[in-house]
């Protein structure tokens, strides 16, 4: 075996946070082997920025040593520098210049000689498909434009190790496609070593080595398919004719030995704790006829297994109580004919669905398909330019504080006031829906308790790992009870495990007659949804139940198309009738 | 994979340095706001200074109190009304006077008692009472100057017309040098190529560098083979190129459309303007690898260089009057010695010693400032 690319022995790194010293890694020895697709995945905080950082030569490692390409890092950073490419989560293409300035800028920065500029330009907007848009300023991309651009010019010299942090957040199921088509091209015709973090676990399961980081330490470092290998006998699913999956999962979860219970569309799929043997007629005695199918494990199983096994298994959340008035299947939210137009620009574009109490509704689409302009039109923060739309009867922008103060908002990105600590942040939530002493006291106790925030409660908002601010976020919307949630993006950038744990409490909250609307670019999360719509470009491209949808993507080929398969079929269907 | 080996070292370094300094001049046209600060700002200010503020008096509001009208009287107030620089007017008593400068409808009174005549006849002291409004302190210190000065003049016509030659202990002779028609216009706006050079040089660069560091841009750029004094460099050379454009178009505004003097020779100058510059960038730099942020990068620029340039360097407020500590102060703001050039240089000529003087403290803290950059940048995170 060549020797490695990128190896860390021993490596520790921690910062000063708000007067408190965190270890971001602590004591991490891997070897990325050259020539390959090396994954670096784990929940947010685990540490794979920070490695990747010290890998590339802009953090410097507390203890341990690290080698890249055979060159010791702490000795010669420059070096390192000028053999690798990294791409950071954030990119930061110069948004003023051009594409080809970019390009032209990290042409002329990594050393790559005039006469061999042409052919690699070319090769690389042929890869992208950015070749029509080289005059086009790059703040005017699309998110997945921007991500590619960043990536050519990354690539403009190859580099003989490429690192990328978390390259697919937010980006559209058809761009994501084509990033790893490009990356997955370097390494089989160049040979280039490559070592990524990634959020999906779907791109994880293609890596040939997953390395999986957890807080600071390495939990392992194996080919994807021999994480899955000890819950070989461990993974089941079940459909029970008329328990809804969503409530079956709820009953599954609870149940001890068992290590996961997850919604797959209209099935619940479990893990079992290693040695407990499910028997259905144990589990729902309610339920003779129920049966447990054996499926094969997959890596998302697996690193959630993992995960759990290391921490600890987790209390499931907490119920949520809500007094809900009116009946499950009354129509809440209506929308008819919804148009929104920004100068010239229509954003959305007549689009029309409805929803019931006590569902659970998605609005799926890449960034920029009018989703989150739907969603402040339906909370009354932007007027419509046209059509109809009510929420629980009421249109949201002529109504009173009374109709808002049924709803629950959680807004992109979380607005919490980073400065303020958890306490503090929800204090301020339940004075601003008018909260007053008892009732205030009780629901501050229960956000606290019921989000497991507790031990955060006096650190500021703005130092808390990116799950955590969800969970505050939610609990902020959560506040005053509300009958109707809007959910923007609630999971973007936030990792598997907390995106289970929040898709559980919204769960438990639809159970308890809450209505949710919620946005995600994440197409698997689709499942969890009772129904959902796809939008492209400002229009409605499906409706219905996820199972549905999936379906109409069905062929010989594939037929267990994803959702992602689904979206992807749609979005191309379209550009093709166009 | 080895196409960088055709190469040298040094022609890698000089494409690096090329396409750094290349990007940051497309930023620089494409973005209105650099554009602004070095065209627009300066004919903004220069209308200000030239046309809005003025320093000098003419026609000061002065109220006149005689108690006791006569020949010698008549005489001193004719002076006072002959002369361009006040407009008096009469009141019969100081209750009288004094309610109109606690209105500000006059900004000083002169008060002759009624024993004035006799005093002067009988060869004694005859004084003169003149009360200004000091809320504006430097408004009353001219007035009281040009009082004086009307004063003396007047009274060595008196003498001369009554034969007695007047022996005053000191003979006061006024003669202001450089600025003859004391047009504070003529001071002020050589001190204003000062206060938009530090305009372009400091506020301007710490805010770009520091939204590199915002927009996440110098992350990545920073694993690349890029050495940090290329990126020094480059972001130097095109602000200087730019904070010098803006020099050069101040000058030429000031010199002829508002017709302010330049005695001092056109080199010296453009070398103390580059010297300068080089100090304000400096800071700049300075100001924005240690804030990172560029919200606080302009903050830091406004207080730590456009403030003190404005109000400590002397292009407004005369350093000399300040109290002593604020003066100790001074010496650490770089415009304080390219104020002092300027106004040389425009309205006396080429004083060397002046010139050379201020140029050394100048290249000293540039010294100072480039070592401390130096220190301060590097390629880590932390």
């Amino acid at each position: 075996m060549a020797a490695a690319a990128l190896t860390l022995d021993g490596v520790r790194k921690g910062f000063t946070r708000g007067g408190r010293r965190v270890s971001a890694l602590d004591g991490v020895s891997i070897a990325v082997r050259p020539g390959r697709v090396t994954g670096l995945i784990g929940p947010d905080g685990a540490g794979k920025t920070t490695l990747m950082r010290l890998a590339a030569g802009i953090l410097g490692p507390d203890a341990g040593r690290i080698e890249v390409l055979g060159i010791d890092v702490a000795e010669d950073p420059l070096a390192v520098q000028s053999a690798v490419g990294y791409m950071p989560q954030r990119f930061g293409l110069y948004e003023d210049l051009s594409v080809q300035e970019n390009l032209d800028l990290y042409a002329d920065l990594q050393g790559v000689p005039r006469a061999a500029r042409r052919a690699r330009y070319d090769e690389l907007m042929r890869m992208t498909g950015l070749a029509p848009f080289t005059r086009r300023l790059a703040g005017r991309l699309s998110g997945g434009m921007k991500q590619k651009l960043g990536l050519a010019c990354t690539l403009v010299r190859p580099p003989r190790l490429l690192l990328l942090d978390e390259p697919t957040v937010g980006v559209d199921p058809v761009s994501r496609r084509e990033l790893w088509a490009i990356v997955y091209a370097q390494v089989r015709e160049a040979g280039m070593t490559v070592l990524l973090s990634t959020a999906y676990l779907d791109e994880a399961a293609r890596c040939a080595e997953v390395i999986l980081l957890h807080q600071g330490r390495v939990l392992g470092q194996e080919a994807p398919a021999a994480f899955s290998g000890p819950l070989a006998g461990r993974t089941f699913e079940m459909r029970v004719e008329g328990i809804p999956a969503r409530r079956l999962q709820a009953r599954l979860a609870d149940v001890a030995g068992i290590v996961d219970a997850l919604v797959a569309g209209d099935r619940v799929r479990i893990v079992t704790a290693p040695g407990f043997v499910p028997d259905p007629a144990r589990l729902l005695p309610d339920h003779p006829e129920a049966r447990l199918q054996p499926v094969p494990p997959d890596f998302e199983d697996a690193f959630i297994a993992r995960l759990k096994d290391h921490d600890g298994h987790h209390r499931p959340p907490p119920q949520v109580t809500v007094k809900v008035s009116g009946s499950a299947g009354d129509e809440v939210i209506r929308v008819e004919g919804l148009e929104r137009r920004f100068g010239d620009f229509r954003a959305v574009k007549g689009i029309s669905f409805r929803v019931r109490r006590g569902e659970i509704f998605g609005l799926l689409g890449a960034n920029g398909a009018g989703k989150t302009t739907t969603f402040r039109m339906l909370c009354g923060l932007l007027p419509a330019s046209g059509g109809e739309l009510a929420v629980a009867g009421h249109d949201l922008r002529r109504s009173g504080a009374q109709a808002r103060a049924r709803i629950g908002y959680m807004a992109q990105r979380f607005s919490l006031y980073a400065n303020l600590t958890v306490m503090q942040n929800l204090a301020f939530f339940a004075a601003a829906y008018g909260l007053r002493r008892q009732r205030r006291r009780e629901r501050l106790r229960w956000a606290l308790e019921g989000f497991e925030l507790g031990a955060y409660r006096d650190v500021n908002a703005g130092l808390l790992p990116l799950g955590y601010k969800q969970r505050l976020a939610f609990a902020a919307a959560l506040m005053h009870q509300p009958e109707i949630l809007f959910l923007d993006e609630p999971t973007s950038g936030v990792d598997p495990l907390a995106r289970r744990e929040f898709w559980a409490r919204t769960n438990a909250l639809a159970e308890a007659g809450v209505t949710a609307l919620v946005t995600t670019h994440f197409m698997e999360e689709a499942n969890y949804c009772d129904r959902l719509v796809i939008m492209a470009e400002g229009e409605i491209l499906a409706a219905g139940r996820p199972y549905e949808i999936r379906q109409r993507a069905r062929t010989v080929e594939n037929p267990e198309p994803t959702m992602e398969d689904a979206f992807i079929a749609l979005v191309q269907g379209r550009e093709a009738a166009s | 994979m080895k196409k960088t080996s055709d190469l040298s070292r040094a022609a890698r370094g000089r494409m690096r340095l090329r396409g750094m300094i290349r990007k940051e001049s497309i930023q620089i046209m494409r973005d209105p706001s650099s554009i602004a600060i070095a065209f627009v700002l300066p004919v903004v200010l220069l209308f200000l200074f030239g046309y809005g503020v003025s320093l000098d008096a003419r026609a000061i509001p002065l109220g006149l109190v005689i108690e006791q009208p006569d020949a010698a009287t008549a005489g001193l107030a004719g002076a006072f009304e002959r002369s361009e620089y006040f407009a008096p007017r009469r009141f019969g008593g100081i209750q009288e006077a004094r309610q109109a400068l606690a209105e500000r409808r006059i900004d000083a009174i002169l008060w002759l008692r009624n024993d004035f005549a006799r005093r002067l006849l009988s060869g004694g002291e005859a004084p003169i009472a003149v009360l200004a409004n000091g809320v504006d302190a430097n408004q009353a210190r001219i007035t009281e100057g040009y009082v004086q000065g009307a004063w003396l003049a007047w009274l060595g016509r008196y003498a001369a017309a009554h034969g007695r030659p007047l022996a005053p202990p000191v003979a006061l002779h006024h003669r202001v040098w450089f600025n003859a028609a004391l047009i504070s216009r003529d001071f002020l706006v050589p001190g204003l190529v000062a206060i938009i050079m530090t305009l372009i040089g400091s506020m301007l660069t710490a805010m770009v560098v520091a939204r590199e560091w915002d927009r996440g841009t110098m992350e990545a750029m920073m694993v690349t083979p890029l050495r940090i004094r290329e990126v020094i460099v480059g972001k130097l050379v095109p602000y200087f190129v730019l904070g010098m454009g803006g020099m050069v178009f101040t000058v030429v505004l000031a010199v002829y459309q508002f017709d302010v003097p330049l005695r001092g020779s056109l080199w010296a100058l453009g070398a103390a303007s580059a010297l300068f510059m080089l100090v304000a960038l400096a800071v700049g730099l300075l100001i924005s690898i240690v804030s990172r942020n560029q919200f606080v990068a302009g903050q830091i620029a406004i207080v730590v260089t456009f403030l003190p340039a404005f109000i400590l360097s002397g292009f407004i407020f005369d350093i000399h009057s300040m109290p002593q500590a604020i003066q100790i102060l001074t010496h650490v703001v770089p415009a304080r010695y390219f104020v002092a050039i300027l106004q040389s240089l425009f309205l006396a000529g080429d004083v060397w010693p002046v010139y050379w003087a201020n140029m050394g403290a100048m290249a000293l803290m540039l010294a100072v400032l480039m070592a401390l950059v130096r220190r301060k940048a590097h390629k880590r995170l932390e």
